[in-house]
């Protein structure tokens, strides 16, 4: 026997009642042939006088129910009657709990826009949400200085802990790697220069270029996009967890501030970590450039020192150094509105984080731009 | 569901005893601490089974150790006559679609809509046109009482007790013939219950639903359970109808079933 069925072969004249026996199971299982069967004889039977007899019917759920009901409904729409007879109890009961007096619609999905006016509205949005978002960055930079500036005036309000645990996470355990991805860098540099450079017989230049380059620009720009990698992410990840569990409200209500209890030490410790990890990362590039002069160019390291010496002017290490707290800064400011800015959804945690990483990577990039002008333009 | 009137018709658990968990000696824990150590319990078919005990005495922990989400230390979960730690992969899975969980805090997904979220064991497990899934979806909806307008709110944008809805709908959603309930009532409004302890009786009796499930709410204990078991000292320390539990000797379950709120409860029945 089929697992169910509808029997409504011969069809009497309408206007006379008709008796529609339906039998076996209208479960879940069956869903998709009972769909079929119920919409194929809802449209043979339409406005007629239907009696469903489930006398046979063994075993329905809710899902057999509802496509009874839309049975039913789909008959009596176009004018027809109908009743419900041989039902055990515990059918009718599940029957009448799932039948209902309006129709569920059926929306299909919404029409979607024009490519092109598709393309253009989000080339729109995307400029707008650029703007609020350098908007968004002053204001929140704003409540970071005023915050800071309560602490200087009351220092006990400092969170010395946290400050000591970021730094270690963003500083300390971030050194190895920064270390050894600076090391290697200086390698790949100086092996390039000094290949590039013996045409001219200038090899022993290679270590002036490697130096200038390491001081100025390669330690602080690798650390930078280490750190915002590392500790970014990582902090947009926090605040946006503690966003979404409605920790931030708590601190709210408890007449903290957020700013001054989560994000100022964070701040800090990314200002100094990143600073001293450049420092770090600009010395390993030194080192890495050193060793590959050696042995691939036969520079001896009395030489190499000898020429970072003559290069590496206190005008060249300020110009490298002084970027690190500002990059650190706005690294910080990044990481924290992004984590501020999550909604409800674990998603969204998601899209905030790999945006955190993103925007400061390339905010860390233009700022080294803009720096390289500033310097030239006051002759450093 | 109505809410008509305080009388339900409870239906009856069924003579026949056929046990559809059946937990021997189980012991579960977190590292050295066990929280459950040497339980027995057996919950019957068709039956509506109450858990109850005092904050912290491992109800959830003892959930989640029969669903297998808290690896056990010791001991054999059956459930419907396959022990689960025994089983194979595709013996498991097949438990699974039997079975349909509401968790304490509704573990809805957060980056679907309520429909989507009920929607997902019938996109999963079965093969509904999307037109009859959105019915369904919305049929379920109905029948835990939330109004059509959740079925696209996110669930950061549900109150509490919407959020419990929304996760027993999705339980529900393929017509589970076990239900694991954790705290269902909490955070529903009185008349929530109400229609919560009718719902489940109404599944019961239409559809054989098997229930577990843990409540500190005395109402739904006295109305819609049919046994209760109470946890304390790691093990069960009593099981029996709530007349049973009502003249028990224990301290903590004479406090419990006789005090004033108890007494309140009964008082209405
Ligand atoms: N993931 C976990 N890790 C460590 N300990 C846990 C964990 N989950 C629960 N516990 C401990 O297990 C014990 C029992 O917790 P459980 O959540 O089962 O309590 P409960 O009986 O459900 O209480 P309530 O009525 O408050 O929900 C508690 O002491 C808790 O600290
Ligand atoms: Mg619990």
């Amino acid at each position: 026997m089929a697992a169910f069925a509808a029997d409504s072969d011969l069809l009497p004249p309408s206007g006379t009642p008709h008796r529609l026996r339906l039998s076996g199971e209208w479960t879940a299982a069956h869903a998709g042939a009972l769909e079929d069967l119920v919409d194929k004889t809802g449209k043979t039977l339409a406005g007629r006088n239907v009696t469903l007899d489930l006398n046979e019917v063994t075993r329905v759920d809710t899902v057999g129910a509802h496509l009874l009901d839309r049975l039913r409904q789909d008959i009596m729409d176009s004018g027809g009657a109908t009743s419900i007879e041989g039902a055990r109890p515990e059918q009718s009961i599940l029957i009448a709990a799932i039948s209902k007096d309006e129709r569920i619609e059926f929306r299909p999905p919404a029409p979607r826009l024009n490519a092109l006016v598709g393309l253009v509205a989000d080339v729109g949005r995307g400029m707008h949400s650029a703007w609020t978002d350098v908007t968004s960055w002053v204001s929140f930079l704003g409540s970071v200085v005023a915050s800071a500036g309560r602490v200087i005036v009351k220092p006990r309000n400092f969170r010395l802990t946290s400050f000591v645990h970021h730094l270690e996470l963003v500083g300390l355990r971030a050194v190895p790697i920064i270390v050894l991805i600076a090391f290697l860098v200086g390698c790949i540099i100086a092996q390039q220069s000094i290949f590039q450079l013996r045409y001219f017989g200038a090899t022993i230049f290679a270590a002036d270029l490697i130096s200038v380059l390491a001081v100025r620009e390669l330690g602080v720009l690798l650390a930078a996009i280490m750190v915002a990698g590392r500790s970014g992410s990582a902090f947009t990840a926090e605040i946006g967890s503690m966003k979404m569990r409605e920790e931030i409200d708590a601190i709210r209500v408890m007449a903290l501030d957020e700013v001054e209890v989560l994000i100022l030490p964070r701040m800090l410790a990314l200002i100094v970590g990143l600073t001293l990890l450049a420092f770090l990362s600009t010395m390993a590039c030194l080192a890495g450039g050193a060793l590959v002069s050696l042995i691939y160019g036969g520079i001896s390291l009395d030489v190499f020192i000898s020429r970072v010496d003559y290069m590496m002017t206190m005008d060249n290490f300020l110009v490298g150094m002084i970027k690190a707290p500002f990059m650190a800064l706005v690294i910080g400011l990044i990481a924290t509105i992004e984590g501020m800015n999550v909604e409800g959804s674990a998603e969204s945690l998601g899209i905030r984080t790999t945006a955190s990483v993103v925007k400061s990577i390339f905010m860390v990039i233009v700022m080294d731009g803009i720096f390289a002008m500033f310097f030239t333009a006051i002759d450093m | 569901m109505s809410t008509n009137g305080t009388y339900v018709d409870r239906g009856a658990p069924p003579a026949h005893r056929d046990a559809i968990i059946r937990v021997r000696d189980l012991a579960a824990g977190f590292g050295d601490r066990l929280i459950i150590d040497g339980l027995d319990l057996d919950v019957w078919r068709g039956e509506i089974l109450g858990v109850v005990g005092a904050s912290g005495t491992g109800k959830s922990v003892l959930t989640r150790a029969i669903i297998g989400l808290v690896p056990k230390k010791r001991g054999t979960v059956e459930v419907f006559g396959v022990d689960l730690g025994e089983a194979s992969l595709k013996q498991t899975l097949a438990v699974e679609r039997r079975w349909g969980v509401l968790f304490q805090h509704g573990a809805l997904f957060s980056s679907l809509t309520v429909k989507q979220n009920i929607q997902v064991p019938l996109r999963e497990h079965a093969n509904f046109s999307p037109r009859l899934m959105d019915e369904i979806a919305m049929v379920k909806l109905d029948l835990v009482g939330l109004k059509p307008a959740a079925a696209d709110l996110y669930p950061s944008e549900l109150s509490g007790g919407m959020i419990k809805r929304a996760a027993l709908a999705r339980a529900l959603a393929l017509d589970p013939e076990l239900i694991f309930l954790d705290e269902p009532t909490s955070g529903l409004d009185p008349i929530g219950a109400q229609d919560f302890d009718e719902l489940i009786l109404t599944l019961r009796r239409t559809l054989g639903l098997t229930v577990f499930m843990v409540t500190h709410d005395l109402d739904s204990l006295a109305q819609a359970c049919d046994r209760i078991a109470a946890l304390g000292d790691k093990k069960v320390l009593a099981e029996g109808p709530i007349s049973d539990m009502r003249r028990a000797s224990h301290p903590w379950l004479k406090a419990y079933f006789n005090g004033p709120r108890a007494r309140a409860a009964a008082a209405e029945i």
